[in-house]
């Protein structure tokens, strides 16, 4: 049971892969990458109960928290191409 | 027995909608529309294969932090999806749209908008 | 300082959830690492309607259950487009209006929308939201606006404590 799930998530993973290398913008990719990071989160949490080690559950979450701040992150500075604080004067709002 | 059979469902039913959001990103047509398609992966899919494994593990603390997973990607997805989305609008890429029902120069759907 | 209390004890108890072991120094490295959280959460001034919104009370699970099968049938739709070999979308973009009062209302409208597959808002201009959606079906469905009744309902419940009546 956990194999399927496992098999699924892989071919979904290699389906974002595939999306992510062909684009053909900057914008496929992120999302296929967003995606891929989603799925392995899910990989992660099967592989746990796959080889019955339920602890990975906790890596599934700290990968969860890490690929959403990625994302974020990545949109950030190609919207803005820094990092910091918005300036006085920017209209940046609170993103 | 049941748990098994229930487990069984959730997690064929979940396997199946992720496999549909691969093929989703890969068929449709431009980067908003691929976007839903990875919307279902992130919401329904997900939930449904944490539901699956949640029967699996019983009533333990594996199955709050299962809930914790889904929680936290419910409250994450749509921020990410929003941010790409608004990132890719500004900076100009056009979305392909069979129907555009924004106002045309108003900045208001008051002024003769779409309701 | 209900809501200090309140956040103190959820932090407590994701500490509980998240560890598992329940010997003294742990117990106590949790309760230490909790207070000191809500101390700096409150020096950064943040514990505030939006930071940590219980005031909408029993309103929010309702409207998650509601949310919750609005995804599901939502789900359906995208995957039956996605499977279908003609692939029917018809990708619209407009504008509806959030007749939230908070920005926290807002918040939750927009987030909603993008939650349910289909539909992803794209911008937020005053208190009008523009929306993708993959199908004009879709689209038609969220300017009937009975999402945005059920949001404004919850945050009006949440407020008033009664519901209000919006056509």
């Amino acid at each position: 049971m956990f194999i399927a799930a496992a098999a699924a998530i892989l071919v979904t993973m290699v389906m974002a892969i595939i999306r992510a290398t062909k684009g053909p913008t900057f914008y496929d990719r992120v999302v296929a990458v967003n995606m891929f990071g989603t799925k392995s989160l899910l990989l992660i949490a099967v592989l746990g109960f796959l080889i019955e080690r339920p602890e990975f559950l906790d890596i599934a979450l700290v990968y969860a928290l890490i690929n959403f701040v990625g994302v974020i992150a990545v949109m950030k500075f190609f919207r803005y191409s820094h990092l910091g604080t918005p300036h006085a004067g920017d209209d940046l709002g609170d993103l | 027995m049941a748990a098994d059979i229930a487990s069984w469902i959730f997690i064929l039913a979940g396997s199946f909608l992720v496999v549909a959001g691969g093929i989703g990103i890969l068929r449709l047509p431009d980067v908003y529309t691929r976007m839903h398609a990875a919307g279902v992966t992130d919401t329904l899919a997900t939930f449904l294969l944490v539901v699956g494994m949640a029967f699996q593990a019983g009533f333990t603390l594996v199955t709050a932090k299962l809930l914790l997973i889904v929680v936290f990607t419910f409250f994450a997805s749509p921020t990410a999806s929003h941010a790409l989305a608004q990132a890719a609008l500004a900076s100009g890429l056009k979305p392909r749209l069979a129907e555009d029902r924004r106002p045309k120069d108003g900045k208001s759907l008051d002024d003769g908008g779409a309701e | 300082m209900i809501r200090s209390i309140g956040l103190a004890v959820v932090l407590f108890a994701l500490w509980l959830l998240l560890s598992g072991h329940f010997s003294p120094l742990l117990i106590g490295l949790g309760l230490g690492s909790s207070v000191l959280v809500v101390y700096i959460t409150h020096r950064m001034n943040v514990i505030d309607h939006e930071g940590f919104p219980i005031h909408l009370g029993f309103a929010a699970p309702t409207y998650l259950l509601w949310l919750g099968w609005e995804i599901v049938k939502a789900n359906v739709d995208v995957v039956r487009i996605i499977l279908t070999p003609s692939l029917p979308i018809s990708p619209t973009m407009f504008r509806v209006r959030a007749s939230q009062k908070s920005e926290l209302g807002h918040v939750v409208y927009a987030n909603s929308i993008t939650l349910t597959p289909g539909t992803v808002t794209v911008d937020i201009i005053d208190d009008e939201l523009e929306v993708h959606a993959l199908t004009s079906g879709a689209a038609d469905e969220l300017q009937g606006g009975q999402m945005d009744r059920m949001a404004s309902h919850m945050e009006g419940n949440g407020e008033n404590g009664a519901p209000e009546a919006r056509t």
